[in-house]
């Protein structure tokens, strides 16, 4: 079962295919940012995958990017450019940031040339963002709708609330398992589960978390009450290899906050008018990102209370190498957990990890965390 | 033998000068004249305060002015600059914010004295960065902050709906109203329509007729050459909304209008004509002297086009013209609320560097040929600026297409606003070698200014 999430994150690309063979009428459609409301293009039988990097040094991006753009960014645009997400219809986005709006540029110009492209708000604090946003997603709906040449009903976009809904609260109780002293599955395991959720039908995936839960979750034990519990913040964070690096020693990460993970599923559609409206409310409420968060900063008391509730001793902030919205944030952060008494780690990601550097600040933040121990 | 023109200086040089002394004059005294002094950034709604007196520090001036001080004074550059990275913001954010931060955490106005406190943060946002940073200055001067969320319009090339452009302006127009309650909730004062419309007016005319004064400059030879332009549009960027401003560029635009006719150049050689991309090194503007010292003359840029000039598209011609006033369109502003209308849609209509930060592609593309075309462009040069990555948007795409067009175009990178990011010698070279690449000789010994 984790060993399935594992298999899909691996093997993601095989996976759409096959779903596509399996529904030879549909489309897939790949996505950039997690506040694409994504259960529009669910209604309209459609299936979102979310486009993320490889991880592996590539040189084809630098004719259209400029080399300081972040290299989340860049290694996002090399998988349309070498063809990997060959199978997909159409590109979609919600505004992200600069940098993966130049990735969703090029995208459209030289690899999928039909697009969705969601106005999201940032300044999410605002009443006027939801009129807007509502509106905004109207018109998506119908851009939507003249592409497949159907109608997305009510019904439809019910149920795709649903389904999307269910698949939330199922990752709400794997996080919540992870409260416990001895956690039953480790950060990494944890990762490719949620990271392979991003590529899959959320059915599927609901049945295959379900079966995770019930089946191999109930009574297992990960890690114990002696490993050093740790949390994630920052920018998107498909770094398996650190997460492997980092449990390695007697530490375990407990929750995060990025958009490949805890952001992308915290809080669920309340169903209260309409379907669209309902939809506006979710993602206009959900856990912000950096640059959404203004002029009130929601995200100290949110990661303070995660760090609470899940009991994190420490924090490692890991940023993609010149991701303005986070680096915007970092002072703030970083000061922040330090007038809380709780250490930091501030790491930058690039597309490969440098493990050996990385490891020995690792070290020196658990060594920091059981100073109780050592001293 | 290279045909020489005739060259005169501005007559209204020394005034814009003095207008945007001036201007810094009123932020340092704002307080002791009972003024509101408010923070906020350039390419935003500055005519919404327009309806309290008061004067307004717009960050990204003020931090390129912070960058110039580089050329005389490198150590106080340098205090400035490592203060924000002592603070701990990294180097590869905004060089413009970090330049403001540093000066905002020395307690250093660079224009002499102490920093000018704020009474509180007012900015627009549409990229990254904006929002963001008078969220951390008003953290710092613990001053109340508020900040509209601009989503611009596509580029009409994407042929967006209505629909969504009046979502667009709604969703302005909103927060232009929330904006004015909460300044008058916060400081205790009485909002004046009438003033606020007339701010409305004055931003309108001022980008207008700069657009018409970048368009004069389609003229062979230019009446302007950029670093004149870059110290023209910068009274649209600080105070675009005040009177003085507004009447100085229909003088500016009769004078260079006046030049067009008596062919009276910018530079005295004009063999070839260049344009650029992005802000330049503010501190290192000699490379636009090495170019003139080889003939060739740039004519202008998309940043300083766009940032001050109001520019309406032509969906038949395809190209952007000068974009009518409301005055010249018959519309008539009223009340509070035809004045916000009115600012929200001429933001969203007329501007084009928002666009191009928020979808580069094609449009910007687009925006691009039309400039070499109209301007009569032999060559394109494109800043790839680490200290804006606003304005860095769809560079390397717009490299791609106009080499695809045959239009010969340069890149180098650096800085707008942190010298340390900026390597004269190696520009140069590229710039030597570009000349050679474009068939031109020098025609005279370059010699950096002082």
């Amino acid at each position: 079962m984790i060993k399935d999430f594992v298999d899909i994150y691996q093997n993601r690309h095989a996976y759409a295919k096959e779903w596509k063979r399996k529904h030879p009428d549909s489309k897939v459609v790949g996505y950039m940012c997690s506040y694409l409301p994504e259960e529009l293009f669910y209604a309209a039988g459609l299936l979102p995958v979310r486009i993320l990097g490889s991880h592996e040094p590539q040189n084809v991006t630098e004719p259209y990017v400029f080399g300081m753009y972040c290299p989340f960014s860049r290694d996002v645009l090399a998988q349309g450019l070498q063809g990997r997400y060959d199978y997909i219809d159409a590109v979609a986005t919600a505004y992200p940031c600069m940098h993966l709006g130049q990735a969703f540029d090029s995208w459209t110009i030289h690899v999928t040339q039909k697009y969705f492209y969601v106005d999201m708000p940032n300044r999410v604090q605002t009443p006027y963002a939801f009129p807007f946003l509502a509106g905004r997603l109207e018109e998506t709906k119908r851009e939507i709708e003249e592409w497949i040449g159907k109608e997305i009903s009510a019904s439809d976009l019910k149920t795709a609330i649903e389904v999307y809904n269910e698949n939330r609260s199922l990752l709400r109780q794997i996080y919540e398992l992870r409260k416990a002293e001895d956690v039953p599955l480790t950060g990494t395991e944890c990762m490719h589960i949620t990271t392979a959720n991003l590529f899959m039908d959320k059915k599927d995936a609901n049945k295959l978390l379900k079966d995770t839960i019930e089946k191999e979750l109930s009574g297992r034990k990960a890690k114990t009450a002696d490993d050093s519990r740790l949390m994630i913040v920052g920018s998107e964070n498909d770094d398996i290899k650190f997460l492997e690096m980092v449990e390695r020693f007697s530490a375990v990460i407990v929750n995060d906050d990025h958009c490949t993970g805890s952001r992308y599923f915290w809080n669920n559609v309340e169903m209260e008018n309409g379907a669209i409206e309902s939809i506006a409310r979710r993602y206009l409420a959900r856990p912000v990102c950096p640059q959404r968060d203004y002029p009130e900063r929601l995200r100290l008391p949110h990661l303070l209370q995660m760090a609470k509730d899940w009991g994190a001793q420490g924090i490692i902030f890991l940023q993609q190498k010149f991701c303005d919205p986070h680096e915007l944030d970092k002072v703030a952060i970083l000061n922040f957990f330090k007038e809380q008494g709780i250490p930091t780690l501030y790491l930058e990601l690039d597309v490969t990890v440098p493990l050996g550097q990385f490891r020995i600040r690792v070290e020196a933040l658990l060594e920091q965390l059981r100073e109780d121990d050592i001293w | 033998m290279e045909q020489k023109y005739k060259t005169a200086p501005l007559r209204c040089w020394n005034k814009a000068k003095d207008i945007r002394m001036n201007i810094y004059q009123e932020i340092a005294e704002a307080k002791e004249k009972g003024k509101l002094l408010i923070g906020g950034g350039a390419e935003s709604l500055i005519a919404i305060p327009s309806g309290f007196e008061h004067a307004m520090l717009v960050g990204e001036p003020y931090g390129a002015a912070i960058a110039y001080v580089y050329r005389e004074n490198p150590e106080l550059y340098m205090q400035i600059v490592e203060a924000a990275e002592h603070a701990g913001y990294p180097r590869d954010l905004c060089a413009y914010m970090r330049d403001y931060l540093g000066s905002l955490l020395l307690n250093k106005y660079i224009f002499g004295g102490p920093f000018p406190h704020l009474d509180f943060c007012l900015q627009a946002g549409f990229c990254d960065t904006h929002s963001k940073w008078y969220q951390i200055v008003s953290e710092i001067e613990k001053i109340p902050y508020f900040s509209l969320d601009l989503v611009p319009f596509d580029w009409e090339i994407a042929g967006e709906s209505e629909k969504t452009k009046q979502l667009k302006r709604d969703y302005i127009v909103s927060q232009i109203h929330e904006a004015i309650e909460w300044m008058e909730k916060t400081s205790g004062r009485t909002f004046d329509d009438e003033k606020f419309i007339q701010g409305v007016m004055n931003e309108c005319d001022s980008t207008s007729v700069w657009a018409k004064i970048c368009i004069a400059n389609r003229a062979i030879p230019a009446p302007l050459d950029e670093k004149t332009i870059l110290s023209l549009y910068v009274l649209a960027v600080i105070g675009r909304p005040r009177q003085d401003v507004a009447d100085f560029y229909k003088e500016c635009l009769a004078e260079v209008e006046e030049r067009v006719a008596n062919e009276i150049a910018a530079c005295p050689y004009e063999t070839a004509r260049i344009i650029t991309d992005s802000q330049p090194p503010w501190f290192a503007l000699d490379f636009f002297r090495l170019f003139e010292s080889y003939g060739v003359v740039s004519v202008g840029a998309h940043y300083s086009f766009a940032l001050s000039g109001g520019w309406e598209y032509d969906p038949v011609e395809k190209t952007w013209n000068a974009a009518r006033t409301p005055r010249e369109r018959g519309i008539e502003i009223k009340t509070r609320d035809d004045a916000a209308k009115v600012l929200a849609d001429w933001w969203l209509s007329t501007g084009t560097v928002c666009r191009g930060v928020r979808h580069s592609g094609a449009g910007k593309i687009q925006r691009i040929m039309d400039m070499v075309d109209k301007w009569h462009v032999d060559g394109v040069v494109l800043h790839l600026n680490r200290g804006c990555e606003g304005t860095s948007m769809g560079q390397m795409e717009i490299m791609q297409a106009l080499q695809k067009r045959g239009t010969p175009v340069m890149t180098f990178e650096g800085n707008h606003a942190d010298p340390r990011e900026y390597d004269e010698q190696r520009t140069f070279a590229r710039i030597q070698s570009f000349m050679e690449t474009m068939d031109l000789k020098q025609i005279y010994e370059f010699k950096k200014e002082k």
